[in-house]
């Protein structure tokens, strides 16, 4: 009555999928697999945990699109800083290890 | 007619946009609080992002799952799954008309989100204790220690917040007869609630799982 009884989905439903969710995440990092694929599973499991809270939770799926774009924007922002970064971090790696050989190899300069 | 015609001509052909907004056409709070909250995740997605560059790139990063534990913040977790739970059947019941059981459920969200706030204070001393420092720690890079606080401490804060806003919001409901006078207002406090649940399944897979 109050508001729009659409805007009511299964939430109990929601919350065994996270719960579920949940349990899958911790039993991915003790499996067996490699670590680049037990990293690409722990992302998707949470995207897929986001997504849950953010379209039934936050009622997103009974949203305009236009407003879910905009609140997918930020993870696009963070995963493009990301890469943004990376170029930085090794850089000051390679620094820190040409100074480290060069120390090294030639202790007594001046 | 054709006088006001030709006395704003650029004004012929354009459309009025319409008062309400059409991104959530039933309250300007609730877009103001997405508007909030998109800002709020870009704070949090630099402080993952960078964190995430901070660990490629360092060469003794200490392994968080060794180091941190992961027996206590996964029930952490679920505690904050259960909170966002009781959150939206607060808002189903005020949907409903039944102002006492929203109230009953907002204090659960609140009692939920104070409990998750005392174990990551619980857990901070731990680690404090065992060596983890804001400015090193005997495992490896200092940033691991800098970065670890720097972004639960964040996501902690948001907890608080929220604990604060969820009582006021059981005033709101307790003040206000008609249910219907504070469906919106629950349902915007609702976002904020869930955004945070929804930041620590980030932050409990980037910082702890991975």
């Amino acid at each position: 009555m109050a508001g729009p009884a659409h805007r009511h989905p299964n939430y109990m439903a929601i919350f065994w999928w996270l719960a579920v969710l949940t349990v899958i995440e911790i039993a991915v990092i003790f499996a067996p697999f490699g670590k680049f694929t037990i990293g690409v599973l722990l992302v998707g499991l949470a995207l897929g945990k986001a997504s849950l809270v953010a379209l039934y939770f936050m009622h997103l799926r009974f949203e305009t699109r236009t407003l879910g774009a905009i609140a997918v924007t930020p993870l696009v922002i963070a995963t493009l800083l990301v890469f943004l970064l990376l170029p930085d971090g090794f850089a000051v790696h390679h620094k820190t290890e040409v100074r480290k050989a060069a120390g090294h190899a030639a202790p007594a300069k001046h | 007619m054709s006088q006001v015609a030709s006395a704003h001509p650029a004004t012929a052909h354009r459309v009025v946009e319409p008062t309400e907004t059409p991104l959530t056409p039933e309250s300007w709070g609730k877009l103001g609080m997405w508007v909030f909250l998109v800002g709020d995740a870009v704070g949090f997605g630099v402080l993952l992002a960078s964190y995430g560059a901070m660990r490629a790139t360092s060469a003794d990063w200490p392994n968080p799952y060794d180091v941190l534990g992961i027996n206590l913040t996964a029930g952490m977790t679920f505690l904050l799954i259960c909170s966002s739970v009781t959150m939206v059947k607060a808002l189903e019941w005020l949907s409903k008309g039944d102002r006492n059981w929203c109230r009953l459920f907002l204090l659960f969200t609140a009692l939920g989100g104070t409990i998750f706030v005392s174990l990551q204070a619980y857990e901070w001393g731990k680690l404090i204790r065992e060596g983890l420092h804001i400015d090193g720690n005997p495992w490896g890079a200092a940033l691991f220690g800098t970065s670890f606080f720097l972004v639960t401490g964040f996501h902690g804060l948001h907890v608080t917040a929220g604990v604060l806003y969820l009582i006021g919001m059981i005033r709101y409901v307790t003040n206000r007869p008609d249910p219907a006078a504070s469906y919106n207002a629950v349902e915007i406090a609702g976002l904020y609630w869930h955004f945070v649940d929804l930041v620590w399944i980030m932050v409990f897979t980037f910082m702890y799982l991975l």
